[in-house]
Order: C-alpha cells, then structure tokens, then sequence
C-alpha cells in the first residue's frame, strides 16, 4: 500500500500543531491512562481528624495531589497491600512526590484512634496521613464518592472485619476528581497519571 | 494397677500420636514471612507449600507461641469491594502446591504474645489434614514490604 507523501506530511503538521495549542492553552484533556473521572464525581470535601489529633479539611491539602483510599488498621492483608504499593509509586515518583498526600481515611472509626492511624501510616510512607472521625462524617465522604463499607459480624472474640471499597481516587492539586485506580491496574499506570497531574501544576 | 496399665497405655498411644504428629515430610515450605504492623495490630503470614506426596493433603490450622491466635483467611474482590473471609482448610494437591500471597490467602496472626519486630524469625506450626504438622521459620519484614524480599527458605 502506498501513501500520499503530502497527506502523510499534513497528519504530522497538525499533530505538532495540535501539541502546540495544547502546551500553550494547557487546555488539551490529559492523556490518563487509569480511568477517567473528571467531571463526574464531585470535588474533595471532607471535615475529619488527621492522625495528629487536628480536625482538618480538603482545604488543608489544597495544592498537593490526594491519592484518597479508605481501609482499617485491623486490615492485614489487603490494606498493608495497597499501601506498601502506594509507598512504591510514591518512591518512584522520586522528588514529586512532596507534591502528593496518601489520605487514608478509616472506615473503623471506633477502633482507629489518630494515635493508632499515626503509627500505621507512618509505617508505610512519610507522606501519607491517616483520617477519623465521627462515622457520620466518614459515612459522608463514602457516599460522595460511590463508596461503600460493611462492618461484618464480630467473632467470639470480639473481633470484626470491615469490607470496604478498593479503589484509590485520585484527586489534582485543587481537589478535583482526575482518576480511579483499582487493583486490577498496573502500578505504571498510576506512576504515569500522577507524574501527569504532578508535573502540570494547577488545572483551570 | 490397671489405671496404671491404662495410664501407660494411654500415654504410649499419645507418644505414637506425637510421633505421628511431627512428621509432615512431604511437604516443604519457602518464601515464608510475615508482615509485621504497629502495636498489636493483627499480621499477614505468607508462605509457599510445596506436597511432594502422592496423596492430596490440606493446610488445616496453624499455631505459634508468639501469637495468641492464627487464622486461615483468604481475601477477596467482589464489586470492587475488598472482603476477608475464614478459611476450614486449603487444599494442597498430589505433587502440586498452595500459595499463600498478598490480597490471596493468608493467615492471620493475631495478639502477638511478645513485640515482633523487622528481622525477627517466627516459627508456625502448620497442621495438615492428615493430622501432621510442619514447623516454619517465617521472617519478620516491615509494614511496607511487597514480598519475602529474598529467597528466604523457610528452615525446617
């Protein structure tokens, strides 16, 4: 098969143009490669207590990039899982990642104490911080996102385990929704959509 | 005299029982660690099982004296959901393996007698369907390990 000589020469002026008026209006969607959610979920808004013991807002990490996950601490499979792979990417991301915040927000208010959060992120990543509070308020931030948990049947010992979505939303540096990663997606791909939401500074 | 004899008896068949009991030699356990959370949190242990046998055989139970309580789990992902669920046993077929990962099966071990640190070694007894048991060395790795971190084979 042969091809246009010309044509193939105006496919690629309009490629490095289209690039161009990308770079310079910043206005071209980013290329994400994790599912997309800009514009479907709302922004982040929360009113809970960090693992300093500090009531705190969305507007406390407005400018950072929020990789927003909920678990428990009584978790000891699939939480320390997620998060040890959180503690990757953020390596990998190198010094960028100052830019982001790990919000693990605890769908076990009643054992999860900011004492008990504190020392349980901070084993994972220096970045990330552990959220409580009143179950109404974590119920809110669950639902505004989809979310859900489920508090299973305590056993004779009186222990229980919690269910809870795996997704970790991503969300840009002024708290908008950008992507969803799901444990079936590759760690490259979160590692690039960050580098992305990172790299790009303030979305209009 | 005869609760005696009874006695000896009794004992003697324990002692075959015990005798019994230790020797799971036909299964070989590697990759075996645990990753060790703040305070007294509950821990994940991973380990691979290798049945050399011509005989199917199933993980039943596990125990230790660093720990109050082992539990068979296996998680799972359902609607996006994670979920834990217990586990009676988990089958290791003729010549074939179970493998016991991150966000698969595990046990879990929980109220640590004494503080378990990175580095340290815990033993498991693991018990089989078949009423025998095998001893583990499992190392300790921090909250934030992906893995056994090497080819730590678990001593026998």
């Amino acid at each position: 098969m042969k091809r246009h000589p010309l044509l193939l020469t105006a496919t690629a002026l309009l490629f490095v143009a289209s690039l161009l008026l990308g770079g310079c209006q910043n206005s071209a969607p980013l290329p994400f490669r994790l599912t997309n959610v800009s514009g479907h979920m709302p922004p982040l808004e929360f009113s809970l207590t960090n693992d300093q013991g500090k009531t705190v807002s969305a507007a406390d990490y407005h400018g950072k990039v929020v990789l927003l996950y909920f678990g428990y601490t009584h978790c000891p499979d699939v939480c320390p899982l997620t998060l040890a792979h959180l503690h990757v990417v953020m390596q990998r991301l190198g010094a960028l990642a100052d830019g982001a915040r790990i919000l693990f927000v605890s769908v076990d208010p009643g054992r999860d104490t900011p004492a008990v959060l504190h020392a349980y992120v901070n084993a994972f990543d220096s970045r990330a911080v552990g959220l409580t509070g009143k179950p109404r308020d974590i119920e809110a931030l669950v639902k505004r996102y989809r979310s859900a948990f489920t508090r299973e049947p305590a056993g004779k010992d009186g222990n229980y385990e919690v269910s809870h979505s795996s997704a970790i939303y991503v969300f840009d540096r002024d708290g908008k929704p950008r992507v969803l990663s799901t444990p079936a997606d590759s760690q490259d791909d979160l590692v690039h959509d960050l580098h992305l939401l990172l790299s790009t500074g303030t979305q209009p | 005299m005869k609760s005696f004899a009874t006695l000896c008896l009794l004992t003697s068949l324990l002692l075959v029982g015990t005798a019994h009991a230790t020797a799971a030699e036909h299964v070989r356990a590697s990759h075996a660690w645990i990753r060790v959370l703040p305070g007294n949190l509950p821990a994940g242990a991973y380990v691979t099982l290798e049945n050399d046998s011509d005989q199917a055989t199933a993980l039943s139970s596990a125990s230790s004296t660093t720990y109050a309580q082992v539990m068979l789990h296996q998680s799972s992902m359902q609607g996006g959901m994670s979920r834990m669920t217990m586990v009676d046993s988990l089958t290791l077929p003729a010549h074939g393996n179970a493998v016991l990962v991150p966000g698969g099966y595990h046990m879990m071990l929980m109220q640590p007698i004494k503080p378990v640190k990175p580095g340290d070694t815990v033993r498991l007894m693991l018990k089989f369907s078949d009423g025998s048991i095998l001893p583990a060395d499992f190392i300790a790795r921090p909250a934030n390990a992906i893995g056994a971190g090497d080819e730590h084979p678990a001593k026998p």
